[in-house]
């Protein structure tokens, strides 16, 4: 199991490296910062001065170059527009995303696999069809729209939830966390739930086709045969056999609920970092964007290596590969 | 006794509901505020919160004109000197007391702030010499006639020269050094949700209305609007044009709008014999560039109808122009009227010029950076198509445009200039002046206008102390510029505020959202 471990590290090492590589020939292509930073109001030798200074006016190779050298003492450089350093920037936007995501998350687990149970022991009734309907609507409708009608209907027409921002945070462990408080609960019921409605489609979907499938196994009907209830084949048999893939999506889709919850966040004026993203392609705040798709994807690394150790919990049959005595 | 007590407790709440509502205000901003540090970076978001928490020497009004902020007077003692008297018993927000120490310091600290991706020194370089007379009095040497002086002072935020001492960006974000004596207390920064502000109780000034001050940053125009509408927020600023009708139709809402000292534009390869993206109507590049013709540059402009885009486009949130300043501000030019539309003579014009039957054009525009700009460029290029002029709009967000546009790729480009300093020098000295590095002149003349004339004149201009003589040569070069469309010049935009009923606003046309500014109603 370390072993496995450590070689997965390792590649990721690998990974990281072309992905800053490719944020730093990706954000070169666009254009110069400082066309976009500086304000027109500054003369030609103003804007030479401000170039030299960040080290825009070297060469692109040498910029990779002195990037690297800080990167491996751990130093991503400085936001050009924060002054500060952009790992901090992004790990002081962090919590407000993860709460974000983990909310929506709960919500779509919560909801989704009992109405995709539902929905898949009676395909054929009206509540399988209500429910299979709905879930097409979450999945096609643009998370923008519904973001935007939630917040007319519930804050602007019935003025049950606040428009938008995140509540009051109190410091748990040294991070933030405002879900503690009714006020904080109210704040992220609506964007989280416009952030879940997509997952909590899929999920529906997964655990119906999972659900069918199964109950077709011959051990589903020898358990029946043997005279167990159904709630009991539902509830040990086949919710256990058709939660492998349901374990995978769930892994992956929090990564990218946390990665991309931008236009969510954007929408809400969520302090999270999805929206940092986006504020710093606009402004070509190279640091931060290469810091933050490094998290991204070492984020990502993590999950799947956490998803594959999860597997063999669930499923004696999978062994992880170098995990053998 | 108890409908008595009833009656008192009634009286007694509405005599304190209002006051209890009048003490604090939540306004949304429509841009993030990247920094606390009023010297990091020279940006409108940034320096609309820094100023609430500093002053300046000197300050501006709604309309953009000069008074007495720190400084009580100012004036120049001899060519190359102005002498600033200051304001006594000002008190920064820790209690020390305001002095010439401070100014220095201020002034000392602009060129050496660190990593600084937009320096204030655009507005403190032409300082050769700083002269503490005494506490209350402090000289500015330049090295040459400088009129604008007082006009860069009311840039530069004054810092306190103890709090900020060797203070870093981080230390202002944490309110450390966040200390001026502006007319807010810094309480609380943020980074991508809100600024909190305290009332200075000791303000010099008139004291503000509100307590305290909560600025929400919401950067989506639609829930920005529905916070409004929701009433989470009790103002907006950058009220999106398309919501106009339904917030002026709302008696729960008001509308406040002030005409801008921003003007939108168009700049022409007016220099090259080959431009880029000009072709003829098949798509080949054109050997001749035809907009280095005057004509032609004339008749794109009468074929541009600028009632129809403010009308229909901006919803009557612009106002057209045929110069660079608004009326009111200093350097319009009374004479300067919009060009009338008239697409009977763009065609004549065209004819004349050799292009009876047109040309190709591509017309490059931001799509994320002025208001409605993308749907502007398009309206414009149908214009012009209509006249014989094929037009394609090229839209792209601003970080990929202004790279582009200075590097010179493009032909024809719809763009939008602010002038900071409220007077015409602004956008005369970045757009239209020969572009030349040395004298830092043109930095923004993506169109390379050059006309030796203007040049000249614009010079004296800039040499020029008293306000008159300036104001007249200042008419006189945006005149020529214009005669010779250096630039073509559309509509001022229209800054538009939002509020809630019972609280009022006195509209600015430099974009600044000022809390001291709304008022209970």
């Amino acid at each position: 199991m370390l072993a496995f471990i450590a070689r997965r590290l390792l590649q990721s090492l690998f990974a990281l490296f072309v992905m800053s590589l490719l944020v730093f020939v990706g954000v070169y292509a666009i254009g110069n910062p400082i066309d976009i930073l500086i304000n027109p109001q500054a003369d030609q030798a103003e804007i030479a001065a401000v170039t030299a200074a960040l080290g825009l006016d070297q060469p692109l190779w040498v910029q990779y170059w002195t990037f690297l050298q800080s990167a491996l003492r751990g130093d991503l450089g400085k936001s050009f527009v924060a002054n500060v350093p952009a790992i901090q920037l992004i790990l002081n936007r962090m919590p407000a995303t993860i709460e974000l995501a983990a909310a929506s998350m709960v919500i779509a687990v919560v909801l989704g696999i009992p109405l995709g149970l539902l929905a898949g022991l009676r395909p054929d009734s009206w509540v399988g069809r209500t429910i299979m309907a709905g879930s097409i609507l979450g999945f096609s409708l643009p998370t923008f729209w519904v973001g935007l009608m939630l917040i007319m209907v519930f804050s602007v027409h019935l003025g049950w939830l606040p428009t938008t921002g995140r509540g009051p945070t109190v410091d748990v462990l040294g991070f933030p966390i405002s879900i503690l408080s009714w006020e904080g609960i109210r704040h992220v019921l609506l964007p989280s739930t416009n952030l879940a409605l997509f997952k909590l489609s899929l999920l529906i979907r997964l655990t119906r086709a999972g659900t069918r499938e199964a109950l077709a196994q011959d051990y589903v009907r020898f358990a029946r045969a043997k005279g167990l209830s159904m709630r009991r084949v539902v509830s040990v048999h086949v919710l256990k056999n058709i939660m492998i893939p349901i374990v995978t999506v769930v892994g992956l889709e929090f990564g990218s609920v946390i990665a991309f919850a931008i236009v969510t966040e954007t929408i809400f004026a969520w302090p999270g970092m999805g929206k940092l993203l986006i504020d710093s392609i606009n402004v070509l705040d190279r640091p931060v964007i290469v810091a933050y798709l490094l998290i991204i994807v070492l984020m990502f690394i993590v999950i799947n290596l956490v998803v594959d150790v999860l597997y063999s919990v669930l499923d004696p049959r999978v062994r992880v590969a170098g995990a053998r005595p | 006794m108890k409908r008595l007590l009833a009656a008192f407790s009634s009286a007694l709440l509405i005599g304190m509901a209002p006051a209890a509502v009048a003490a604090e205000l939540t306004i949304a901003l429509g841009a993030d505020v990247t920094s606390i540090d009023p010297h990091f970076h020279n940006l409108t978001p940034n320096n609309n919160i820094a100023d609430h928490i500093f002053d300046k020497l000197v300050s501006k009004d709604a309309q953009s004109r000069l008074q007495p902020g720190l400084a009580e007077s100012w004036r120049a003692i001899d060519e190359n000197t102005w002498e600033f008297k200051l304001r006594r018993g000002v008190r920064f927000h820790d209690g020390s007391e305001f002095t010439a120490a401070d100014v220095v310091f201020t002034l000392d600290r602009i060129p050496n702030v660190p990593n600084s991706p937009s320096p204030f020194t655009t507005y403190s370089k032409q300082i050769t010499e700083k002269i503490v007379v005494d506490p209350y009095t402090v000289r500015l040497k330049t090295a040459t006639p400088y009129p604008l002086m007082p006009t860069d002072m009311s840039t530069i935020t004054i810092v306190s020269s103890q709090a900020a001492k060797g203070a870093t960006t981080a230390d202002f974000n944490s309110g450390k050094a966040a200390v001026g004596t502006g007319p807010f207390r810094f309480v609380r920064y943020a980074a991508g949700d809100r600024i909190e502000l305290a009332r200075n109780d000791h303000y010099w000034g008139p004291k503000p209305a509100w307590e305290r001050v909560s600025f929400r940053l919401i950067t989506s125009d639609p829930t920005r609007v529905a916070a409004l509408l929701a009433g989470s927020v009790r103002a907006i600023e950058n009220v999106p044009t398309a919501d106009l009708a339904k917030i002026a139709k709302s008696p729960e809402l008001s509308l406040y709008r002030v005409v801008s000292n921003r003007v939108m534009y168009l700049h022409l390869d007016s220099n090259r014999d080959r431009s880029p993206f000009v072709t003829d109507k098949a798509g080949k590049p054109l050997e001749k560039n035809p907009l280095r013709d005057v004509r032609v540059r004339r008749a794109i402009s009468k074929a541009i109808n600028r009632q129809a885009l403010v009308e229909r486009v901006m919803e009557g949130a612009a106002v057209p122009t045929g110069q660079l300043m608004p009326e009111g501000l200093f350097g319009y030019h009374p004479a300067l009227k919009p060009e009338a539309f008239d697409p009977e003579g763009a065609r004549k014009l065209l004819a004349e010029a050799g292009y009876p039957d047109g040309f190709g054009l591509t017309l490059h525009a931001p799509n994320n950076r002025y208001v409605n700009d993308e749907q502007i460029a398009q309206a414009i290029a149908q214009m012009l198509s209509r006249v014989g002029i094929a037009t394609r709009v090229d839209a792209m967000p601003a970080s990929v445009f202004f790279s582009r546009g200075s590097k010179l790729e493009f032909s024809f480009l719809l763009v939008g200039w602010g002038s900071e300093t409220g007077e015409a020098s602004s956008p005369l000295k970045a757009l239209l002046a020969t572009f030349n590095r040395d004298k830092g002149m043109g930095a923004a003349n993506r169109g390379r206008y050059s006309n030796p004339k203007m040049d000249a004149v614009l010079e004296q201009a800039l040499a020029m102390v008293d306000d008159a003589k300036r104001e007249r040569l200042l008419q006189q070069a945006t005149e020529i510029a214009m005669a010779d469309l250096g630039i073509i010049t559309l509509y001022h935009q229209v800054n538009l505020w939002a509020t809630r009923k019972g609280v009022a606003y006195t509209a600015r046309n430099d974009e600044r959202t000022f809390a001291h500014e709304f008022r209970p109603q």
